[in-house]
Order: C-alpha cells, then structure tokens, then sequence
C-alpha cells in the first residue's frame, strides 16, 4: 500500500484492493452480530449495544486528538489522561455552581447547563493543553524516550495538582433531570444519556472528518501527517498548526472527561490514567495517527467491552486486549496504517 | 579483587564511592546501626528496591525501552512465591518453586510482549506494556479465589525466618538474633548478589551491545547485531530480576496483595528513582532508590513540620502538605529529564576533577 503514496498520479485501485481496505469498517457490524448469538436475547443486546456504541464514541473524543498530535508531530503524550481528568472536574465544578439549572425541570435550562459545564471544560483544557506544549512536549521534540518519560511528568504533576485544587475526594454529581431515567424500545431499556452520548459523538466523528476532508486547515493537517518537511518547504508554519491541533486534541480529552464524567456520575484524579489505557488500545488498534480508524478501533472496544462485561465479567479488560492481539496480527500496523512519505 | 566483583565498572567518582560505601554499610548492619522495627521495614525495602530499579534500569537505561509493565514482573515474582507458600505449605521447597515458577512466568510473559511489540518503534511498546500491565493488575483483583483478589494473600514463611525464631537467647549488641533478622540478611544478601549480577551483566560484551543498540539502531544492525534479538533477551532478564525482587518482597512481607506489588503508583516510583538517580549506571539505581525510600517515608514528617510554618498562606500550605510530595517529585523528575538526563549519579560523575 505504501507503493501508492509515492506514485505521480492518483491510480483507479482495482476493486479487489477497494474492497480489501474498507474491510475494516465491517468489523463493527460483525462484532455487533457476534453480540447477538452470543447473548441471545434481543432486547438485552440492544441495551448492551447501545451502551457500547456510546462509551465507544466517549473514547473516540478522547482517543481522536491524541492519535491526530501523533500523526502530525510524532509525539505520543501519555499526559493526555491528564486533560480527560482536568476537564472532568471543571465541568463539574460548573454543574455544582448550576445546580438551579441541572435541577429544574426544564430541558433548555438543562441542556443549557451541561453546554455551559462543556465550553468552560473545553477552555480550560485547550489553555492547559497550551501550556503543556510550550513547557513541556516542545523542548523534546524528536526524542521519544524524553518525550514518554516527560509528558509522563506531567501527567503525575497535573494529578497532584488536581487534588490541591479539588482536594483528594472523589467527586458526586447526579445528570441533570433531562438526562435521567431511560426510553422503553418494545423490551429494551435504553438510557437517554447514552443516545445523547453517541449523537455528540457521532456529531464531532462527522465534523471532524468535513473539517480533515473540506477546510484548508484538513487539508494542511493531513498533509503534514503525510510529509510534514514537505508542508514546511511550501511556507506554512507547522509548529503552529501543531499547537492548534495540540490545544484542539486536549480541549476535546476535556470534553470527553465531562461526558465520561456525567456517565459514571463519580470522577476521581486517577480516572484520566485509567481510561488512558483503553484510549491507548483504541489507537493502537486504529493505525497511529489515523483518525478513522481510531473511530472503529473505538466502537470495537466499546460494544466488546460491553458485551464481554454481561458475558463474563471478569474478563471484560483482557478481551480488549485480546482485540488488540487479534488485530495486530491480522494487520501490524493497526487498522488503518497511515503512510508516512519520510 | 574488589573490582573484579565490580566488573571493573567502579564508581569513578569519590564523592560517588562515599555515598555508595555509606548506604552499604548502612544497609549491612541496619539492624545494629538503626534498631527498631520502622527503620528495618526501611531497609529491606530499600534492598528490594535497588534490585527492582536496577532491573528497570537495565531495560530503560542500557536498551533505551521504556516499559510500564514492570510492576507486573515484579508482581508475578511476588505471586508464585506467595501462592507456592500458601498452597503448599511453609517450607523451602515451596518457596524454591514458587520463585522459580515466577521467574518462568515472567520470562515468558516478557518474550510473548518482547517478539510481539519490540520489532515496532518505543512509543508502542510503552503503549502496548502500559495497557498489557493494567489489565494484568485489573485481572489478578478479579481472580479471588486464586490471588485473593484486593486482599491479597496471607501466607506463612518458613519458621527460621520469622520473629518467633530464637537463635541466640541473650540480646547481641542489644538486638534480639531471631528469624526476622535472618529474614533481613537473606533479602540483603540476595539483593546484593542480583545488583552484582546485573553489574556483571551490564558490563559484559552483551551490556555493551545493548548501549549500541540503544545509541544507534540501525547502525548496531548493519554491523551485525540483531537489534531485535537484543532488545527481547534484555527484557527477558530485566523481567526474570524483577521477578525475583518481587519474590523476595513476598518473603519479606509474608503478605501479596495488588497494592503492594501490582498498582500503577510503584511504576511511577521506580521511573521516578531511575530517572533521579540517573539512567544508564546501576549506581543510578542504588541512589534513587535509597533517597526515595527514604524520603518517602521520612520526608513526611518533615513536609509536616513546613505546613505548620506556611499555615497562615493558604495555597502554600496546600502546596506543601505531606500527602502533596509526589508533586514536588513530579516537578524533579522533569527537571532532570530536561537538565540532567544522567541524573545524581551522571551530575557526581561529571563534576569530578
């Protein structure tokens, strides 16, 4: 595949080679129907798959910058969980402040207080993930080793300085009225947050991808995954974009952690590094740096986790595992390899 | 004949030497310089952990991998050793097999992870050993009926080896000689001989290799040398030396839990102890460990004292409050990535005339 990349002209791939890299995306429905014989039962599927499409897409909120700051800068932050819990305690901060709102009955007033918990979220990490670029990822650019080791630094600082802002108790807040109780589908129960969670998260794969594919800005990103050197000889300034990327990347990890925040209803400083794990195997198995594919390699994980989770509890961490396994040996280079022309 | 024990690796610094001749002296006769049962916890601790970091140290600062799954290695020593001891019994022969079986399962776990993910840049092994390692942790907290979930496991030791065993009925210098202090001297005495080992390891033909390999790559490869068959037989033996500090904290503890072996905050530790210590030299190891043994478990009391002073500044004293340690340490240990990537003992090294 990689022969495609340096070729002068755009080829018409044969079928056959169409075919073969869009095989992926099927992966999802067949692991949705695998759920189906495995559990039997329709109504509870459907519950356990709506469930795992939505903490799948939380993932991918959280998962997309960070694979999109690898393919542009070739920096891996594992800090980032840092962003996910940071954003998780602001917005709740706000929601406790709005608690007039979350409280009434009211959808507009409701919505309107999650928007408000969300935008103050998303500043705050976006400014943080500022911060984190200039002092701590720019002075170790090109040397991985450094960068595992610092950006790891400051994930435990900013964790610390979770618990001097916030104190080192877990915090508690109920969803706001609207977002309560659940919608009855013949047998199934659904939680509403839920569908909320997987429209936002359907809503932010489908901007993400007009703004990769249709805006200069997408288009200068992907090239700069492609050939960053290249896009610096034309006169862009990629350090920039990089930092725009980078805030961007850390304002959505903020957004994630008050959406993962408000499904879990506990957050707690460590809550970053424990979804980092699964934000890692997500990536992994998406290709670094692809952003599609971290979108599969997210539904994968969420609807398998879940389903895994009412088959057999105990193993509902090592079958993501075994995913990723299974994954890297069918393709190495994850789902969706993105070839660099370097 | 003392730097043939040393593998002709001396510390090359006598500011260096000092230190390291005080923490020997000190770790040798601990139990006579510094009685009590607090100050011998510490000891043994820090025996256990100089291994462990060293172990960390042969894979992060000779091969230049960074890894997060080494707390599972240690943790896989401490469970065969825990689960031998506990299924079958307290006698040595369990606590033989039970250590021997854990160093194979570590070995083998370090292969499996080594041949599937070493081939591919250090970013992804990072990522791959720190999900590998977590869902390994979550795993042995489910598996109750074998590990003891949460609780961990209770076990007996041999006897000689606990308090209740008497050798000499009067005091020796005002110590009592029993089991525990036997148990001591056979953590210390091991730990010493597994950090000679490893010096002889690091400073074989092997141990060079891996530097190369580490510095260059690529260029290690074109001369010759299987890159990958290097990077895997140096996680293999840093998970086998991790396997046997767990063993040995196993022993010490007479108790295995996640907690104690297993939980992500021992990773950040030992990185914390590498890294300020100072990657690439043992002696690295043997300084991070003490200092942040030490200040961990001393440095508390001290921070204790600074709130009271800063009470009256509210920020400040939050700041400074002992449970906050880990930040200041967080803040040191970038600064020394940034500043001095050889940490303590590269700083003592350069500054000698």
């Amino acid at each position: 595949m990689s022969e495609t990349a340096i070729k002068p002209r755009i080829e018409k791939i044969p079928l056959r080679e169409q075919v073969l890299q869009k095989l992926p995306v099927l992966l999802v429905p067949v692991l949705a129907l695998l759920g189906l014989v495995a559990i039997g039962n329709p109504a509870s599927w459907l519950t356990l798959t709506v469930a795992g499409l939505a903490m799948g897409m939380m993932i991918f909120i959280m998962a997309s910058g960070l694979t999109v700051v690898f393919g542009l800068m070739d920096v891996i932050n594992f800090g980032h969980g840092a962003f996910v819990a940071v954003g998780a305690f602001v917005g709740f901060t706000v929601l406790a402040w709005l608690a007039g709102w979350t409280a009434s009955p009211s959808v507009m007033l409701n919505l309107a207080a999650v928007l408000v918990a969300i935008l103050a979220a998303m500043v705050v990490t976006g400014l943080l993930g500022y911060a984190f670029e200039r002092v701590i990822v720019m002075p170790v650019y090109g040397e991985h080793l450094k960068q595992i080791l610092v950006t790891m630094g400051g994930l435990i600082v900013a964790q610390q300085m979770i618990y001097v802002v916030w104190g080192p108790d877990e915090l508690h807040i109920s969803r706001p009225e609207a977002f309560q109780g659940s919608v009855v589908f013949g047998e199934a129960a659904i939680e509403k947050y839920r569908l909320v969670a997987v429209a936002i998260g359907l809503a932010l794969f489908l901007a993400m991808r007009h703004v990769l594919k249709n805006t200069k800005v997408g288009l200068l990103v992907r090239a700069g995954v492609e050939n960053g050197e290249m896009v610096e000889a034309l006169g862009y300034r990629i350090r920039r974009l990089f930092l725009i990327v980078f805030m961007t990347g850390s304002a959505l990890a903020g957004l994630g952690g008050v959406m993962w925040g408000l499904y879990q209803e506990t957050i707690t400083a460590h809550m970053g590094s424990e979804i980092m794990v699964l934000v890692f195997i997500v990536v992994i198995i998406g290709g670094l740096g692809s952003v599609e594919g971290c979108f599969i390699g997210a539904l994968l994980v969420g609807l398998l986790a879940n389903y895994t989770a009412f088959l057999a509890p105990k193993v509902a961490l090592i079958s993501t595992i075994a995913l990723m396994v299974v994954i890297l040996m069918w393709r190495p280079q994850g789902l969706y390899p993105v070839v660099k022309a370097k | 004949m003392l730097t043939r024990l040393l593998s002709g690796d001396t510390p090359r610094s006598g500011l260096l030497t000092l230190l390291l001749v005080a923490v020997l002296i000190s770790l040798a006769f601990a139990p006579f310089l510094f009685p009590g049962t607090k100050s011998l916890e510490t000891a043994a601790r820090i025996c256990i952990f100089i291994v462990l970091v060293a172990s960390y140290d042969l894979l992060l600062g000779y091969s230049g991998i960074v890894s997060f799954a080494h707390t599972m290695f240690f943790g896989i020593g401490a469970y065969g050793t825990a689960l031998a001891l506990s299924t079958s019994g307290p006698s040595y022969w369990s606590l033989a097999w039970g250590t021997l079986a854990g160093m194979l399962v570590a070995a083998a776990f370090a292969l499996a992870i080594g041949l599937f993910s070493l081939r591919v840049k250090a970013i992804f092994f990072a990522m791959v050993t720190l999900a590998v390692a977590s869902a390994f942790a979550v795993f042995v907290s489910q598996m109750s009926w074998l590990t003891g979930g949460e609780d961990g496991l209770n076990y007996k030791i041999p006897r000689e080896l606990t308090p209740a065993f008497k050798l000499v009925q009067e005091k020796v210098f005002g110590v009592r000689i029993n089991g525990k202090l036997l148990a001591y001297y056979l953590v210390f005495f091991a730990s010493l001989a597994l950090f000679l080992v490893m010096l002889r390891i690091v400073n074989s033909p092997f141990g060079r290799t891996l530097k190369a390999v580490r510095d260059n790559a690529f260029r290690a490869e074109a001369i010759g040398y299987k890159v990958v068959w290097y990077r895997t037989t140096a996680t293999v033996l840093s998970a086998v030396m991790a396997a046997l500090a767990g063993s040995l904290l196993a022993i010490w503890l007479r108790y295995t839990g996640p907690a104690t072996t297993l939980s992500m905050e021992i990773m950040i530790d030992i990185l914390l102890m590498v890294v300020i210590g100072g990657m690439g030299t043992l002696y690295g190891a043997v300084l991070g460990a003490t200092l942040f043994i030490l200040a961990q478990t001393y440095l508390q009391n001290l921070m204790g004292v600074a709130v009271e002073a800063t009470s009256a500044v509210p920020l400040v004293s939050t700041l400074v409050a002992p449970e906050r340690w880990l930040l200041w340490l967080g803040v040191l240990f970038i600064l020394s990535v940034y500043f001095f990537p050889s940490g303590i003992v590269g700083r003592l090294r350069a500054g000698r005339a």
